[in-house]
C-alpha cells in the first residue's frame, strides 16, 4: 500500500474558498494539500454570480459586514498579487453597484431594509445611496419605465470567477501546494501530530485541517468534533451571447462579464441537493431582467446552469475550530468571490496559530446554540 | 399552415428518417402524434431538401437519397402532424418541451418524446479549421441538394469516410471538378478491417460502395494514407498542405477544402434532458444509453436513429420504428406481444443493416493525430480554446470536461460543445492516461438551441417559480 | 467559390448584404446566398476578432452569424431568404442596443 502523503495543512475542498485559503498558505510557505472531488460534482463555484458586493450585507450580523467590507478593501490587492504571481488578470472593477427596484414599494422597502441594516449597533459605515429613478437614469440610461429607482453603493464591483478560481490553483501550485483531484473524503482520523484522512485516492496526512467541502462539510464536520449547519439553496444563472461592453454598473441581479455576455442570476430554491434548471424560474429571471433592462430582450441566451449555494440558517459564514481535535478549522459561507480576499489574506494566516482570533467568535457554528438576544 | 396545439401524446423530434419512421408508425397505430423539426422541410440531413431539391437526375443524388422519398410519402399520408420551422430547445422528464416557432417560446406537453435528432459531422480540428473556405462535406452537399450550387475553383475534399466518396461521386455527376482528394483513412485501417469483411460482402453497402468509389478515381487525383493536413491562408483558406505517410509536406493552392472524418450522435437536446452519455468505443463517440427499443433510463423520453448510435439511414428508420411500437406499447396502445410480433421484421432488417456497418466503421475510424490535435490547432471554435491550453490545463488539474470548461470556457460558446465535445474528452482521456469512457462529456442544460431572453420571458411561469426569484 | 447550376423554374429575390444589393434564389438559406454572391467572410469572432465564413451549413457551428433586418447572431444557415432582406456581417461582439 502507498504511504500516506504527508504535509502542514489539508484543505478538503479545492473551491473558491479553499483554494483561497490554499494559495494564502501555501504563499506563507506551508505545504499544502488541496483535496478535491472529481469532475461531475456540485461546486457552488463553478455557479456564482462573481460579485464582489458589500451593500445589503450583514443584517443581523454587523460583524460580517465589517468583514466583508475588509474584503472588499483588500479585494483590489489580492488581485493585483495573484496576477503578478500568475499573470491572469481577474478582471476585478468596483464601479459601484445597484439594486434595482421596480415599483415605489420594492423602493420602500428596500429603503427601510437599509435603513435598518446601518441603524444596527456597531455597524461599520460607508457610503450607500438611494437613487431615485432621474438620478438612476444618468448612470443607466437604459433602464425600462418600471424602473422606480435603486440603492447603490460604490464599494461594490465583480470579477471574474472562473478566471479567480484559475487564478487560485495556479499561484498555489506554483507555491508548491498539491492538488488531489478525485480524492473524496470517506474518514478523518485524529493521530499524533495531526489528521489522517482516508480518501477514494489514498491516504493523507497533515497536520492542520481545513473543511472548506461547501455542502460537504456538513458530513465532515462531525469527524473533527465540529458542527457545521449548512444546506443546499439553489440558484440558477442565465448567460447570453458576448455583447459589446454597456452595462458599467454590476446590478445585484445582473451583470456583464469582462467578456461581454450578460448574467443574470436572480432566484433562490430550496430544492435540496438538485441542480437541475427549471424553465419556470428561468423564465421569471429573464422576465425580471428584461423589465429592468428592456435592451435585454434580444439578446440571445447561450446556457442557463444551476448550482447550490452553501446556505446556513442566518446566510452568514462560518469560521469554527473544533476544541476536541486542535487544529481542525471550518470555512464556509455562500460569498466566496467577495470574501476570497480575507480568505487569502487575512484567514490563512490565521490559521498558522493555534487559536482563530476573537474577531472570528461572531463566526463561530455555537451561535446556533444560543437562543437570539433580546 | 398546422397550429402546434398544447398536448399530444407522443412527440417526435427531428424529421430524418428516424423521425419520419416514428412518427408515421404511431399515427398508423392511432396514436396523436407531432413531429417538430427546424428546418422547412422534412427529411433531415441525409435527406435534407428531398422534396424540393431542383436536382431530379436521379444520376446526380444517387438512388439512396431517393429512397428517403418513399419515407417522407408515408409520412405525409399519415395522420402524424408536421410543425416545420420549429427549433426545440429544451425537454424534459415529464414530457414539458420548449420549442420555438417564428421567435416565439412556446412550452408544450407530451405523454411520451422520441428524439431523433441524429448526427452531425466530427470534428476535424486541423491546423487552420476555422479559415474561410474551409467547410464540410456535409455542409457542401447542403447547397448542393438545397441551392443547387457547385463547388468551383481549386476545390479539394480531405477525409475519410463514405461521405467524403459519395459527395464527390454527386459533385462529379453535377459537373464539377475537384483538384484532389486527400484521403486520411490510416492504411492499417485496412489490416483491422479485415475480421469484419465477410459480414460486409453480406450487407447491402458493398456492391455501390465499390462502383462509386472506383468512378470517382477514375475522375479524380485521389492521395491515400495521408497523415497531416493542415489549411494555410491569409483570412481565408489559400493553400492546402498535406503529408503521404512520412514523405515530404506537399503544398496544393486551393480555393475550398471540404473536410469529413464521419458523424457523431447529435446529443445536445439528449443530455439536456439528462440521458446518460456513453462511450462508444468502436465508433469513438459518445452516444445516448438506451435500450433495445431506444428508451433512456428518463421516463418518457426514448433515443432513436443516429442519436442512439450511428448506424445510416436505412437503420435509422428502423429504429425509429420500433421506438414507436414501444412507445405505443408504453401508452398502452398495443400489447407487449403485439408490439414484439410487429417489430420482429424490423429487427431482422436492423441486423443486416448493422452487420454491414462493422467493417464501415473499422475501416473508417479516423487517425488519432485528426482527433487529437497538438498546439495551437484551435479546439474550441467558439472561444477560440487552443490544444495546448487544454493540454496546460490538465497539468494544473483540470480532470474532466467540466472542470475544463470552468478554466478555459472551452464548450461555453454558443454551439454548446458540438464542434469540440468530442475533442476535449479524448485530450483530456490522452493527457491523463485515462480511457474517454472515463472522461464523460459536457454536463448540459436547457436551452441548447439560443432562444432570446424575451422569448424566454414570455413563457408561462408558476406561481412559485415567480415566489422564487428575486423576493424584493 | 460556388456557381449555380441551371434551374429553369427558379424565383429570384434581391436582398442586400452590407448594403449591396445581391441576387438570391427562393429557398436558398441565407448563407447559401451570402456563398453563392461570393462573399467569403460573414462575420469576425467575438473573442479574437478571426474572420470566419458558414462551415457546417446544419446549425450547429454558430459560424454563419450575421444581423439579418437589424436583429444580429441569427444563424444564416437556417433563415430563409426573403425579398428585400438586409443582411450585415457581424464585426466582434454583437452590439446590445438597435
Amino acid at each position: 500500500m502507498a504511504p500516506a502523503r504527508e504535509h502542514d495543512v489539508a484543505v478538503i475542498g479545492g473551491g473558491l474558498v479553499g483554494s483561497a485559503i490554499a494559495w494564502g498558505l501555501a504563499r506563507l510557505g506551508e505545504r499544502v494539500a488541496v483535496l478535491d472531488e472529481g469532475d461531475v460534482a456540485f461546486r457552488a463555484s463553478r455557479g456564482n454570480f462573481a460579485l464582489v458586493w458589500v451593500q445589503s450585507k450583514g443584517l443581523g450580523m454587523a460583524p460580517y459586514a465589517a468583514w466583508t467590507k475588509r474584503s472588499s478593501d483588500g479585494w483590489a490587492g489580492f488581485a493585483a498579487l495573484l496576477r503578478a504571481e500568475t499573470g491572469l488578470d481577474v478582471a476585478f472593477q468596483r464601479p459601484g453597484g445597484l439594486h434595482l427596484c421596480l415599483s415605489d414599494a420594492e423602493l420602500a422597502a428596500r429603503h427601510g431594509f437599509l435603513m435598518r441594516l446601518h441603524n444596527q449597533p456597531d455597524m461599520v459605515p460607508y457610503e450607500h445611496e438611494m437613487l431615485e429613478r432621474r438620478a438612476l437614469e444618468a448612470l443607466l440610461p437604459e433602464i425600462g419605465p418600471e424602473v422606480a429607482g435603486a440603492s447603490f453603493c460604490p464599494l461594490d464591483g465583480h470579477c471574474n470567477s472562473l478566471r479567480l478560481l484559475r487564478a487560485l490553483h495556479t499561484g498555489m501550485q506554483r507555491h508548491g501546494a498539491t492538488y488531489l483531484a478525485n480524492h473524496i473524503v470517506d474518514r478523518i482520523a485524529p493521530e499524533a501530530g495531526g489528521f489522517r484522512l482516508e480518501t477514494g485516492g489514498g491516504a493523507v496526512r497533515a497536520g492542520k485541517l481545513v473543511l472548506a467541502a461547501g455542502n460537504g462539510n456538513a458530513r465532515l464536520a462531525p469527524m473533527v468534533g465540529l458542527t457545521v449547519p449548512v444546506r443546499p439553496q439553489r440558484g440558477q444563472i442565465i448567460a447570453t451571447e458576448r455583447v459589446r461592453p454597456f452595462l458599467n454598473h454590476p446590478i445585484t441581479t445582473i451583470r456583464q462579464t469582462d467578456e461581454g455576455s450578460v448574467q443574470i442570476g436572480d432566484s433562490v430554491e430550496e430544492a435540496g441537493f438538485d441542480d437541475a434548471v427549471g424553465l419556470g424560474v428561468v423564465s421569471a429571471m429573464a422576465e425580471r431582467a428584461v423589465r429592468m433592462l428592456p435592451l435585454l430582450g434580444r439578446l440571445n441566451v447561450v446556457r442557463s446552469w444551476a448550482a447550490l449555494r452553501v446556505m446556513t440558517q442566518d446566510g452568514f459564514p462560518i469560521y469554527d475550530q473544533s476544541e476536541s481535535c486542535p487544529g481542525a478549522f471550518v470555512a464556509t459561507c455562500h460569498s466566496g468571490v467577495t470574501l476570497a480576499a480575507n480568505h487569502a489574506l487575512v484567514f490563512a494566516p490565521m490559521l498558522r496559530d493555534i487559536a482563530l482570533p476573537a474577531e472570528l467568535a461572531p463566526f463561530s457554528a455555537q451561535r446556533f446554540d444560543v437562543p437570539a438576544a433580546a | 399552415m398546422s397550429v402546434l396545439r398544447e398536448r399530444y401524446a407522443l412527440a417526435v423530434i427531428g424529421a430524418g428518417p428516424a423521425g419520419l419512421a416514428a412518427a408515421t408508425t404511431a399515427a398508423d397505430l392511432g396514436i396523436d402524434s407531432v413531429l417538430l423539426d427546424e428546418q422547412p422541410a422534412p427529411g433531415g440531413q441525409i435527406y435534407r431538401a428531398i422534396t424540393e431539391t431542383t436536382l431530379c437526375e436521379r444520376a446526380v443524388l444517387g438512388a439512396d437519397y431517393w429512397r428517403g422519398g418513399a419515407l417522407v410519402e408515408r409520412f405525409r399520408a399519415s395522420a402524424a402532424q408536421h410543425v416545420p420551422n420549429a427549433t426545440v430547445w429544451s425537454v424534459v422528464q415529464g414530457g414539458e418541451i420548449g420549442v420555438s416557432i417564428d421567435d416565439i417560446a412556446r412550452l408544450i406537453q407530451a405523454q411520451h418524446i422520441i428524439l431523433a435528432t441524429g448526427a452531425l459531422e466530427r470534428p476535424m480540428p486541423i491546423p487552420g479549421w476555422t479559415l474561410p473556405n474551409v467547410m464540410t462535406v456535409g455542409g457542401a452537399q447542403i447547397l448542393l441538394k438545397s441551392s443547387g450550387l457547385l463547388a468551383e475553383g481549386r476545390v479539394v475534399l480531405a477525409g475519410s469516410g463514405p461521405l467524403l466518396w459519395l459527395f464527390a461521386a454527386q459533385h462529379l455527376a453535377a459537373g464539377g471538378a475537384l483538384a484532389a482528394l486527400l484521403d486520411t483513412t490510416p492504411r492499417s485501417n485496412f489490416w483491422h478491417a479485415a475480421r469484419h469483411l465477410p459480414g460486409f460482402l453480406a450487407s447491402s453497402y458493398v456492391g455501390k460502395g465499390a462502383r462509386l468509389i472506383a468512378s470517382v478515381r477514375r475522375q479524380v487525383r485521389v492521395v491515400g494514407n495521408v497523415t497531416m493536413l493542415r489549411a494555410e491562408g491569409d483570412g481565408r483558406l489559400q493553400t492546402v498542405v498535406y503529408r503521404r505517410g512520412d514523405g515530404l509536406e506537399q503544398r496544393l493552392a486551393s480555393d475550398l477544402l471540404l473536410l469529413h472524418q464521419g458523424v457523431a450522435p447529435n446529443l445536445n437536446l439528449a443530455l439536456a434532458a439528462r440521458c446518460r452519455p456513453i462511450w462508444d468505443g468502436g465508433q469513438l463517440c459518445f452516444r445516448a444509453a438506451v435500450d433495445a427499443w431506444g428508451a433512456s433510463a428518463i421516463a418518457g423520453i426514448a433515443v432513436a436513429g443516429d442519436g442512439a448510435g450511428i448506424a445510416g439511414a436505412e437503420a435509422a428508420a428502423l429504429r425509429g420504428r420500433l421506438a414507436a411500437l414501444d412507445a405505443a406499447h408504453r401508452l398502452g396502445r398495443i400489447d407487449r406481444a403485439a408490439r414484439d410480433r410487429e417489430a420482429a421484421p424490423d429487427r431482422a432488417a436492423l441486423a443486416r443493416w448493422t452487420r454491414g456497418r462493422a467493417f464501415l466503421d473499422r475501416l473508417y475510424r479516423p487517425a488519432r493525430q485528426f482527433r487529437v490535435p497538438d498546439g495551437d490547432v484551435v479546439v474550441c471554435r467558439c472561444e477560440e480554446v487552443t490544444a495546448r491550453e487544454v493540454r496546460d490545463a490538465v497539468a494544473l488539474g483540470a480532470a474532466g470536461p467540466n472542470q475544463m470548461k470552468a478554466f478555459l470556457r472551452c464548450g461555453m460558446g454558443p454551439c454548446q460543445g458540438r464542434l469540440c465535445g468530442l475533442t476535449v474528452s479524448e485530450l483530456i482521456a490522452e493527457a491523463r492516461s485515462v480511457a474517454p469512457a472515463e472522461i464523460g462529456y459536457y454536463r448540459l442544460r436547457p436551452p441548447v438551441k439560443p432562444i432570446t431572453l424575451g422569448e424566454l420571458a414570455s413563457l408561462p411561469k408558476s406561481a412559485a417559480a415567480i415566489k422564487a426569484v428575486a423576493r424584493g | 467559390m460556388f456557381r449555380r447550376l441551371p434551374e429553369p423554374a427558379a424565383a429570384s429575390v434581391t436582398i442586400s448584404v452590407d448594403g449591396k444589393p445581391i441576387a438570391a434564389r427562393v429557398g436558398d438559406s441565407v448563407a447559401a446566398a451570402v456563398l453563392a454572391a461570393g462573399i467569403v467572410v460573414c462575420r469576425t469572432t467575438p473573442v479574437g476578432e478571426a474572420p470566419r465564413a458558414p462551415y457546417c451549413m446544419m446549425g450547429v457551428c454558430f459560424d454563419c452569424l450575421v444581423a439579418i433586418d437589424g436583429i444580429g447572431s441569427r444563424q444564416a444557415c437556417l433563415v430563409r431568404v426573403r425579398d428585400g432582406m438586409r443582411v450585415d456581417t457581424q464585426h466582434g461582439k454583437r452590439r446590445a442596443g438597435p
